[in-house]
């Protein structure tokens, strides 16, 4: 590949920024300079579908109605662990309206679903109306011989418990999330272990702390709770399929969709204009994408079906439990010695429970070893959760950090200072601690009062994950028109509005000048919204595009203007000479003289520049103060600061939202949000959103971002994701400050009023 | 949800024709009845959402004139027809002045949407939200079942107090200030004639009957609530917790009315709402606060009487903590 070299800025707003020379292809555009001197790009540019959104018009994949299209309901399973004798679905195929009854499959040489969970989709019906589907879902007969069963993840590890699987089990990591070791030895329920990538000698490490510490953090099981359900609309037509899903990624749902049956995939088109939302579980065809598949085969209509709330919760993706064993060493000085981590969680009856990996990579210690196992249980699989594995790490380190620097007799940011080697979070420390005012932090406990305030902090890390299978492809039209075209999906955190941003920075234009047309699989390949890669990845391509196709048109132009092609430049609406500014046209003159009717140039995301695969440094520090009522056990969160970076940020108003949303998630997980299956029956007792507590507007605190510019020289657009690493360090921020309020650690969440009553008991 | 037929009734002999059971009964599997009367439909539509009852007609009983005024008399009190909603009970001005203690237990039930349609007699006639009950898996006592699943199961938010039988709690933490203030109810009943019902004696207790949590048979229809007149040495007040400061349901709420001559309580009613099956008097927080000064001690004690008997379940005792300190905490904002 040709390349050139070309300077760019490097370093961090907050400290200090200057430029690094980077090798970059030859086809790509020169770097932009920092936010501060550009025009659209780092800018609180409004969401371009903001008025579609708020005034109902938007259509999002749960309002689109095709004619003659059915609506399936799903009969889910009736018991936790069963072997089913027989369905019989003629009731339901003859009551009037019902077209057609589909059985799941879930093993090959079953003839029926093997049942391992309460709440399991096992059979589908499509009908004319939701009512009759339900009807018809009502009269299948199932006969399930039905067997002893575990839902209690300490209870499963127990060898007599009942087993989920009889055999070893591989599965899929799905799209974002956790990494599934293959070939690990299953023992009764227990599988692994995962012992990632161990360092240095314990013994010894441990020999030389001054201090070790040992504990044990629990989290709980967190489901999936996007506004729209999971769901999916199949109109399977002779000459293909078009499939319109609440997805996290169209690639991912096409690729699927067309291996389970059997066609080419380029008969199957997906589409999601509007997203009500998805963290992580929204990622393939799922169970309803594939029995809605089933039965628009099998009827020749498109037949919609959409989970409930109640399956939402119960099958579509949870953010798997843990048990969090950690042993570190430290010296007085404040140097670790050692890591020690042992982890067991229950994604159910799927796999990817551990803690990932931010024990072993945060903070410089030499030695480091981690043992970590999944549990099966009989309950719903858990799937990607935005941050997978590094949520409940996080929970667990940072409230171990903060005991060690307590033990050691230091403040909890000075032995940060100490052992984090991040610049970035360096950073974001100070700025975050400035700005929460840290220096007013009483000494733990010391309150008085009933209700007493707490302030305390925790950090995260995330990877700067992007795909290269990310393209774009930019048309500008002699009428006047620019379109920006590519598969990739907006879940709602804005990938629209920055597509336009982007390429109207590089055309000179407004935002509003650019027609975006993405979620669509006609369009070039782009990655599915896990991992926190989309902004990373497609950013660049369109960039990339757009140079293509400005360059393309001031050949085209540069003859009218009486100028070389290099000279010419876009800005503000024109097209001119940078040698001579009187030579210049509009950009829509421009157009009209195209000796052409269009121009299309279609670029992708090329490596990154320095050759980094997958850096581990998306640094965040959050800041909580909150208040805890030592009479009722009830906390409410005061403030929140969020130091955060992720590259060069693209659209502040934006990612201030998904701060904002990963934060509440944050507070919502750490003292409100909690699966609870009922231990003699295995059905999930709170499965409506009235049960299963979430935080509403009141619940909500002042929430204050300092978002910094982080620039690292490695694309054309040198930005990164927020989604993930906004979620992370929330939970043990909050945990910390509880402790500083009431000098009571409480090491598992959520830290609900009983769990705070309890603690001030014993203590 | 299923299919049904629709009849708009514009008199009360009309909707006790129509409908032939009561929702309650619907619930119990052994009992006969297709139609159902229902007034802002919220509990009706959550239980047939549930798929816990799928009734042929609905009898809407909104549209009967006369059911939707706040009355005011200085000597008989306050009569709140039963089709008044939530959201004009918490802005009627004079139930804001008088009775503080109902304002604030309707200002803090359900949310601003739900009280735009819910009725308060249908807040009362509502049936409770433990989640076994609400859910079609458990076949629980209460819906005619042979188990009570919370006992040894996931009983967080149960019954602290008389849950030997059933220990799930009553769904309205408005009907605690009801209690709190001896609200008497106004029922039609089939034949055309009226009846008085204390609140006390409204809601059955699960030892009584455990398939039903009030006395009212079908054709009886709930006309008005009426509260006891009150007077300027009069001061109540109401606290409720649940699990977070936006709406939610009551882990434990708690209402107290006072007669004050000073600083002197001359007379206490005290009601627990989500502490029992059904709202209970603390009497012996009464007599505790009865003659005396209300004070940090008085206020104390009393609130542990009120939980002296208290037998909570594996998961809930934190609950008995936040009822002592909210109640202390109301007796204390009386003066
Ligand atoms: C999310 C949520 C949160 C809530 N939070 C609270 C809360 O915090 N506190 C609280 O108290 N409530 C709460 N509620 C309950 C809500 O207030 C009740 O559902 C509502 O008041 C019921 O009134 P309705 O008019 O809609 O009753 P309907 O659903 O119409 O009727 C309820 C029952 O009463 C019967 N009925 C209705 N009118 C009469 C009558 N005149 N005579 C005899 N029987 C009658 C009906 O047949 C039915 O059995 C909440 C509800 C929801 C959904
Ligand atoms: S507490 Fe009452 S309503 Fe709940 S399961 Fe037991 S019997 Fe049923």
């Amino acid at each position: 590949m040709d390349t050139k070299k070309i300077k760019m800025p490097y370093g961090i707003s907050e400290d200090a920024i200057t430029e690094v020379e980077r090798e970059v292809p030859l086809n790509e555009p020169d770097a932009w300079p920092v936010n501060e001197k550009l025009k659209h790009v780092g800018k609180r540019v409004k969401r371009l579908d903001a008025y579609a959104k708020v005034t109902g018009e938007a259509r999002y994949t749960s309002d689109i109605q095709l004619s003659g299209m059915l609506i399936g309901k799903m009969l889910i399973s009736a018991h936790p662990n069963a072997k089913i004798r027989s369905i019989d679905t003629s009731a339901a195929e003859k009551l009037p309206g019902v077209y057609a009854v589909h059985v799941i499959k879930n093993e090959e040489e079953e003839a029926y679903p093997v049942v391992r969970y309460a709440g399991q989709p096992i059979a589908a019906a499509a009908a004319v109306t939701e009512a009759v589907a339900e009807e018809a879902v009502r009269l299948i007969k199932v006969d399930y011989d039905t067997r002893p069963f575990v839902v209690d993840i300490e209870k499963a590890m127990d060898p007599e418990a009942p087993v989920v699987y009889e055999a070893p089990v591989e599965q899929k990591a799905s799209e974002g999330g956790e990494e599934i070791e293959s070939g690990l030895k299953l023992t009764g329920n227990v599988r692994g272990p995962n012992e990632g990538r161990p360092r240095g000698e314990l013994t010894s490490g441990f020999a030389e702390a001054d201090i070790v510490v040992e504990n044990t953090y629990r989290t709980q099981v967190q489901t999936h709770n996007a506004l729209e359900s999971h769901g999916m609309i199949v109109d399977w037509k002779p000459d293909g399929v078009t499939i319109y899903a609440s997805t996290q990624g169209t690639q991912g749902v096409r690729n699927e969709f067309a291996d389970l049956f059997d066609l080419p995939r380029s008969k199957v088109r997906v589409l999601v204009e509007f997203m009500g939302g998805g963290f992580g579980a929204k990622h393939g065809l799922g169970t309803h994408g594939a029995a809605a598949g089933h039965l628009a085969k099998k009827t020749g209509r498109p037949v919609k079906m959409m989970a409930t709330r109640k399956e939402e919760q119960i099958s579509q993706g949870n953010r798997p439990n843990s048990i969090h064993h950690l042993k570190v060493g430290v010296k007085k000085s404040g140097e670790l010695t050692a890591i020690e981590q042992k982890s067991y969680g229950t994604a159910g009856v799927g796999l990817g429970a551990g803690v990932g990996g931010v024990a072993q990579s945060m903070y410089t210690c030499p030695n480091f070893k981690t043992a970590q196992y999944d549990v099966f249980t009989h309950a719903g699989p858990g799937a990607a959760w935005r941050a997978p594995g590094a949520v409940q790490g996080i929970f667990g380190l940072e409230q171990m950090m903060d005991e060690l620097a307590e033990k050691i007799g230091i403040d909890p940011l000075a032995f940060r200072d100490k052992v984090d080697p991040s610049r970035v979070r360096k950073a974001g420390r100070k700025v975050g601690a400035e700005r929460m005012d840290w220096s007013r932090r009483k000494p733990t406990g010391s309150d008085p009062g009933i209700i007493k305030k707490g302030i305390g902090m925790a950090q995260s890390s995330w990877w700067r994950i992007h795909s290269i299978n990310a393209t774009a492809e930019v048309k500008i039209f002699k009428d006047g028109a620019i379109e920006v075209r590519s598969g990739v999906q907006d879940i709602g955190t804005g990938t629209k509005t920055i597509l336009a941003q982007v390429v109207a920075e590089e055309f000179g234009l407004e935002p509003e000048d650019i027609m975006v047309r993405i979620g669509d699989t006609l369009f070039p390949d782009a990655p599915g919204s896990g991992g926190s890669q989309v902004t990373a990845s497609i950013t660049p391509a369109a960039r990339n595009a757009a140079y293509q196709a400005k360059l393309k048109l001031f050949n085209m132009v540069a003859s009218n203007l009486e100028t070389d092609v290099s000279d010419l430049k876009a800005a503000d609406g024109y097209i001119f000479s940078s040698k001579d500014e009187t030579k210049k046209m509009t950009f829509k003159e421009a157009l009209k003289s195209m000796p052409v009717s269009q121009i299309t140039a279609t670029e992708s995301r090329t490596k990154e520049y320095d050759g980094d695969y997958l850096h581990w440094d998306l640094g965040a520090v959050q800041f909580v103060e909150l208040s805890v009522d030592t009479e009722t056990g009830f906390i409410k969160i005061d403030k929140v600061v969020a130091a955060h970076s992720c590259g060069r940020p693209i659209n502040i108003t934006q990612l201030e939202s998904q701060i904002n949303g990963g934060i509440i998630q944050g507070i919502s997980y750490a003292i409100y949000e909690d699966r609870i299956l009922d231990r003699n029956t295995g059905h999930m007792v709170n499965h409506t959103l009235d049960t299963y507590k979430v935080p509403y507007a009141m619940d909500i605190p002042e929430i204050d971002i300092a978002l910094m510019e982080d620039y690292n020289a490695k694309s054309s657009t040198d930005a990164y994701g927020i989604g993930e690493p906004s979620n992370i360090a929330t939970a043990a921020a909050i945990a910390n400050a509880v402790y500083n309020a009431i000098g009571v650690r409480i090491k598992e969440i959520p830290i609900t009023p009983a769990k705070v009553l309890e603690a001030l008991n014993k203590a | 949800m299923n299919n049904f037929s629709w009849y708009d009734a514009t008199t009360l002999k009309e909707a006790q024709n129509e409908a032939d059971t009561t929702v309650s009964d619907m619930l119990n599997k052994d009992k006969k009845g297709s139609s159902i009367i229902k007034s802002g439909g919220i509990d009706v539509m959550d239980l047939m959402k549930e798929g816990l009852i799928t009734p042929e007609k609905i009898v809407n009983i909104r549209n009967i004139p006369g059911l939707d005024k706040i009355e005011f008399d200085t000597k008989k009190g306050v009569r709140i027809g039963a089709n008044v909603t939530l959201s004009d009970i918490e802005k009627n001005s004079v139930i804001r002045d008088n009775y503080q203690a109902l304002q604030l237990s309707v200002s803090k039930a359900a949310t601003p949407q739900l009280r735009n349609m819910s009725t308060i007699a249908g807040n009362l006639g509502q049936r409770t939200r433990c989640w076994y009950f609400r859910s079609v898996e458990h076949d629980c006592l209460r819906k005619g079942g042979s188990t009570c699943f919370a006992k040894n199961g996931e009983n967080d938010y149960h019954a602290v107090m008389n849950n030997g039988s059933c220990a799930s709690v009553h769904a309205s933490s408005i009907a605690t200030a009801l209690l709190a203030f001896g609200a008497v109810l106004e029922i039609a009943l089939e034949n055309g004639e009226k009846k008085e019902v204390p609140i006390e004696n409204f809601f059955v207790t699960p030892y009584e009957n455990i398939k039903n949590e009030n006395v009212l048979k079908s054709g009886e229809i709930i006309t008005a609530i009426v509260l006891p007149a009150v007077n300027n040495k009069t001061k109540s007040y109401y606290i409720k917790q649940g699990a977070r400061q936006s709406y939610d349901w009551a882990l434990a709420d708690v209402a107290v009315v006072v007669e004050l001559s000073g600083k002197k309580c001359k007379n206490a009613r005290i009601a627990l709402g989500a502490a029992s099956p059904v709202p209970i008097r603390a009497n012996s927080a009464e007599s505790i606060l009865t003659n005396e000064g209300i004070s940090e001690s008085s206020a104390k004690a009393a609130a542990e009487a009120a939980m002296e008997k208290a037998t909570p379940l594996e998961k809930n005792a934190y609950k008995v903590a936040i009822f002592k300190s909210i109640l202390q905490r109301a007796i204390l904002k009386t003066v």
